[in-house]
């Protein structure tokens, strides 16, 4: 699709900015004061979005190190202890013969949280870069990124059951690992990331010729 | 039907009929829509609204049965379990205990916060919301529940809980007799209705509130789907 035929009137090209929590249009004056309906403060973009959406994707990248090398699960029982990562619970359901299930939380779990932070930084980046490849897919991917979000948890919510199953008296202990601490912040920082995100600002690159520095040039010899 | 490229609005386009698509920011014009239709953004193609009158008109029956099924999801256990004549079960509030007495606090918080306090607080919101419109009053607060209510939308996770469930139930039949509990069917119905109340934005309660004070919808054209 060529790049003019994605060009529509926008809301900021209008001199309007719609209120996040209520939909109504507003005027660009009334950036900053809250909505007329709702009185939600209205933002022409969400606020510091790019620096917050950055700091929570480098955070959960991080995390995603802890959160696949610590266990999530520690089964104690007369035959031993044995630590469970999050590949390894995937295996063993494969080998065990849930073909389905396991596949089901190999993608939950170590696809969807990959997948997504790896979205959100072709995303950040096409922004950063003012690159206008694209964009009706990468606005899709961000759709894609705020439903598959979530499911990520299920590995957080089988080993929380599985620990309150199989309980010190019988015969083997479960308990959560450090690595489920880990794992569910994974979970949250990229969640906070694509919410953070705006995804309107891969639009303004096409929207908007690139603003003048707003701040004054210096050469390097000092002068003006 | 396309648009040709706009430079700029008609001045009389009224700014409450207006609609900037969330994702790309492009400005539309609301239009009347049939049952069942919905309008997408011809730039990106999100869905930009949909006719939810019927939708909300279902609403408030459904958030009362979802309280209720919760309710009863967390009465009874979810998933028993008979080892070596050692009978277990849990209940999704054991599950919170146990991650708390294993030292994972911050886990046993987000489990609370994702599966019981955010679905419980958002259909009583929803609930509180829509006692007073049914009986045509505007409920007190209302801007605040409806921004409480979008900011908590993301944060509920009841379904991915319940494969969870699943998931359990297949791991632990390989070394024990597991048998599902009564919660476990109210949870599976609990995530139906809680599909059906979800599919109703929250942003459209204001222009739901809307259409009955100004009573009527505008009818410019715009781009529709069904």
């Amino acid at each position: 699709m060529s790049a003019d035929r994605l060009c529509y009137p926008t809301a900021a090209t209008q001199g309007l900015l719609a209120c996040h929590a209520c939909d109504l249009v507003s005027s660009l004056t009334l950036e900053g004061a809250p909505c007329p309906r709702c009185g939600a403060t209205l933002h022409r973009r969400k606020p510091a979005s790019m620096a917050r959406a950055w700091a929570f994707l480098l955070s959960a990248y991080l995390l995603y190190i802890p959160a696949n090398l610590l266990p999530i699960m520690v089964t104690q029982s007369i035959f031993g202890t044995q630590h469970d990562t999050i590949l390894s619970g995937v295996i063993y359901l494969w080998l065990s013969g849930s073909y389905m299930l396991s596949l089901v939380v190999l993608i939950a779990s170590v696809v969807v949280p990959l997948l997504k932070m790896m979205i959100l930084t072709l995303l950040l980046l096409t922004v950063r870069r003012r690159s206008t490849w694209r964009l009706r897919e990468q606005t899709r991917l961000y759709t894609v990124v705020e439903v598959i979000g979530r499911w990520s948890m299920l590995d957080v919510f089988v080993v929380a059951l599985l620990a309150s199953l199989v309980r010190a008296g019988s015969l083997a202990t479960i308990t959560p690992g450090a690595g489920a601490l880990a794992f569910a912040s994974v979970v949250v920082l990229t969640m906070l990331a694509s919410l953070c995100f705006d995804p309107r600002l891969l639009w303004d690159s096409l929207d908007a010729p690139p603003r003048p520095l707003d701040f004054p040039v210096v050469n390097h010899d000092g002068t003006l | 039907m396309r648009h040709p490229q706009l430079p700029t609005l008609p001045p009389s386009q009224d700014p409450d009929r207006l609609i900037a698509c969330e994702l790309c920011d492009a400005l539309h014009v609301r239009t009347a829509l049939g049952d069942a239709e919905r309008a997408v953004c011809l730039r990106c193609g999100t869905e930009l609204y949909r006719n939810s009158t019927g939708a909300y008109r279902r609403l408030l029956p459904l958030v009362v049965t979802a309280v209720i099924l919760l309710l009863i999801s967390n009465m009874y256990p979810i998933v028993a379990m008979d080892l070596k004549g050692t009978r277990m079960e849990t209940t999704l509030w054991g599950a919170i205990q146990a991650l708390y007495a294993d030292d994972r606090t911050l886990v046993a918080v987000l489990v609370f916060v994702t599966t019981l306090l955010v679905p419980l607080s958002e259909l009583l919101m929803m609930g509180f919301v829509l006692l007073p419109t049914a009986r045509r009053r505007m409920p007190r607060a209302f801007p605040r529940i409806a921004r409480a209510i979008l900011l908590t939308r993301p944060w509920g996770m009841i379904e991915v809980f319940m494969i969870g469930v699943l998931v359990t139930l297949v791991k632990l039949s390989t070394v024990a007799q597991v048998m599902p509990g009564v919660s476990l069917w109210s949870f599976g119905a609990l995530v139906i209705v809680l599909a059906a109340i979800l599919s109703f934005s929250p942003r459209d309660l204001w222009h739901q509130l809307d259409a009955r004070s100004t009573n009527g919808v505008p009818a410019v054209p715009s781009d529709t789907v069904s």
